[in-house]
């Protein structure tokens, strides 16, 4: 689950994480107020969506307004704040459809000397979290990785003692730090660490991590992301989490157990099991067709999975024909075609469907659906159900 | 022969009372795993049709002589589950349950490590493992796997009930077939089981099924190269998967532009594995690679 930057910076604030001052605002009069109430010379005006690259982002309505912008009056800020809010920003991570603006976060100035690049992910190799930092502030770690991976210094911590003192002096000597903006490191980076373990973050990123002319560590940014996985231990959680930013049919497959994730073809597909459903869409590609979605309907797939699967497949516009691919190995084959038909009525097929079984009463399974008198393709295996899909498209 | 279960294992299901639970004890059971009975913390002393219920994993081995332990607890009580198994002496921890949050398993696998390096893990998030004919600890369907001279080793459930039925179509059964799950942090990865199976005097050829996310393929590939003699096939899931995109499992997700089928491939080719472009097409590039090895 990701959330925006000010609610990782209201949750860096409790963990002892230093951020700059800043008030959410949702209409242009009350950032114009958060600009008279920070009470500096300059304020930056952020867009909130769940997506980097907004600095250099635009917005569809006003091709020439960035998604964040520094002020220096109340009345720049309700200027700015009139151009986000409601308005649909477009950045190198939102895709071409852009995002719509319905936040924003009004923060006071900061005396910049330097930008670094703080994140902590679970490296997976060495079964462990690390710190990644660069010095290269501002600038995407990819890119950095990419064009320059000397720059990239990486720090493994115990997920139970957390990062050591040490090992952020280490860190803070590799990027050039000194004098008090060590010292600000040996704290700071060791709170950021407990923050990511105690949240169960998946990623905690700051970019750019802001050294000021003071000697010390702030986050100007906060991308936080949680492991859905342990969302059972953190229910406060789930009040921070944003339906607007999320595509609506994963929200409702997620609801019903399914595992959904939308993509841009014309093939829907119901699958069991994620790497059979990886694998259904890789086959509908490679027998020239393109994929609309992934589906998994797990393991114990019922009829109220399998009609709410269909119904969230069917609501795609885009979906021209589906490719049912089971392989029943516990779930029983004629248990899913009892399931698939009666699925089949109460949504209202009106797309060729396709569908290829295996498995546990395979037999029993195919004479149902041979009987059932329902328009249903049978495919015999995976590439016959592969060519058999893409073959109605062409009819 | 087979790798990691044999006649000598002696099973139980940490999680028995629990409906899932106890349904795949049962076929395990009727599979012909040697199958002792279960643990439920406060049920000790029980009985569930047949299997008798004790309050530990110590106990039920102190009773039992178990030396494996098929987990089906929820996902915030594995790690502990996973613990509690190694701390009683058991050797093979089977850990079937999916969700366990990532960091119980970054501080599971590092006690585990350390403390407890006798007990290996498999999974979680997994299938199991089957020997075909000998014992099944997992939730696969039995009579797709036959025995047999291939080890087959692979990241996803159905898929590999898929590769299963496809050796089968060829003729191949197999030596032992490990679901290695999909989850970021696992107890026995693609270069445990390859390197097992590479000693496993029945193994003549493996099938390793791979997905995006993460980099265990890829070294894998290093490893087959330096050290695997015998035929490898593979096949990656997810060469249409869209970066940034977790795809039902919770490690398959391209991020950072890396962890991708196509580096995953070209890594595995250029260690001289067949790989499979086509899912359908798993059971042919195994024979097509042993039939490669015979011509060399």
């Amino acid at each position: 689950m990701k959330i925006h930057e000010y609610q990782g910076k209201q949750l860096f604030a409790k963990a002892g994480v230093a951020t700059p001052k800043g008030i959410v605002a949702r209409t242009p009069d009350e950032a114009a107020a958060a600009f008279t109430q920070l009470g500096g010379p300059i304020a930056v005006v952020k867009s909130q969506i769940h997506a980097g690259g907004r600095g250099k982002g635009r917005f569809k309505e006003h091709p020439d307004q960035p998604g964040v912008k520094v002020v220096k009056s109340a009345d720049e800020a309700r200027d700015h704040a009139k151009r986000m809010l409601g308005n649909t920003l477009v950045t190198i991570q939102t895709g071409p459809e852009g995002k719509q603006v319905n936040t924003i976060y009004v923060e006071g100035g900061l005396n910049i000397a330097r930008e670094l690049y703080l994140g902590v992910v679970v490296d997976r190799e060495a079964g462990s979290p690390v710190v990644i930092m660069s010095s290269e502030g501002g600038v995407e770690i990819e890119h950095v990785a990419k064009v320059s991976p000397e720059k990239i210094l990486k720090e493994s911590f115990h997920a139970g003692y957390g990062l050591q003192p040490y090992q952020a002096r280490r860190l803070a000597y590799q990027l050039g730090l000194n004098g008090a903006a060590v010292t600000s490191a040996q704290t700071f980076l060791p709170k950021f660490c407990k923050f990511f373990v105690d949240n169960d973050c998946s990623m905690a990123e700051v970019n750019p991590l802001v050294v000021t002319a003071e000697g010390e560590l702030v986050a100007l940014d906060a991308k936080v992301t949680f492991d859905d996985n342990a969302m059972f231990r953190h229910k406060d959680f789930a009040e921070l989490r944003d339906l607007s930013e999320e595509n609506e049919f994963e929200v409702r497959a997620g609801n019903a157990g399914l595992s959904y994730v939308k993509l841009d073809g014309n093939i829907g597909c119901l699958v069991n099991g994620a790497g059979l459903a990886m694998s259904t869409m890789d086959l509908i590609k490679l027998h020239g067709g393109e994929p609309a979605n992934f589906l998994d309907v797990g393991g114990g797939a019922n009829v109220q999975q399998v009609t709410e699967a269909f119904s969230i497949i069917l609501a795609d516009k885009h979906v021209k024909a589906v490719l049912v691919n089971i392989f029943g190995g516990i779930m029983k084959c004629d248990t899913i075609v009892t399931a698939l038909l009666s699925a089949y009525d109460t949504v209202g097929f009106t797309v060729p469907l396709v569908v290829r079984l295996e498995g546990t009463n395979v037999e029993i399974a195919r004479k149902m659906l041979a009987d059932s008198g329902r328009k249903i393709i049978a495919a015999t295996d995976l590439t016959d159900a592969a060519q058999k899909v893409v073959a109605t498209l062409k009819a | 022969m087979s790798i990691l279960v044999d006649k000598n294992t002696r099973v139980i299901c940490q999680g028995i009372t629990g409906k899932t639970g106890l349904f795949h004890s049962q076929q395990c059971r009727a599979y012909g795993t040697p199958f002792f009975g279960g643990v439920t913390p406060g049920k000790g002393g029980t009985e569930v049709d047949g299997f008798p219920v004790f309050d530990s994993v110590d106990e039920a081995v102190r009773k039992t002589g178990a030396n494996c332990s098929l987990i089906f607890v929820p996902p915030g009580g594995c790690g502990d589950a996973i613990l509690e198994a190694a701390a009683a002496g058991i050797t093979l921890i089977v850990a079937i349950t999916e969700g366990v949050p990532v960091l119980d398993m970054v501080r599971t696998a590092d006690v585990l490590a350390t403390k407890f390096p006798k007990s290996r893990l498999i999974g979680p998030n997994c299938p199991g493992i089957i020997t075909p004919g000998i014992a099944k600890i997992g939730i696969m369907p039995g009579y797709i796997h036959k025995p047999g001279p291939v080890g087959l080793v692979s990241k996803s459930g159905t898929l590999t009930y898929e590769a299963a039925w496809q050796l089968g179509n060829v003729g191949l059964g197999q030596s032992t077939a490990i679901g290695i799950g999909g989850d970021p942090i696992i107890g026995t990865n693609f270069i445990d089981a390859l390197t097992l199976f590479e000693a496993d005097p029945q193994t003549e050829a493996m099938l390793m099924i791979g997905e995006i996310g993460g980099n265990a393929e890829i070294k894998a590939a290093e490893f087959i190269k330096a050290s695997i003699k015998k035929p490898v096939a593979a096949f990656i899931a997810g060469q249409t998967a869209p970066p940034g995109k977790r795809m039902g499992h919770a490690g398959a997700i391209i991020s950072g532009g890396s962890g991708t089928a196509e580096e995953k491939i070209a890594a595995l080719e250029a260690a001289g594995v067949v790989v499979s472009r086509s899912p359908a097409d798993m059971g042919k590039a195994l024979v097509e690679a042993i039939a490669q090895k015979k011509s060399k």
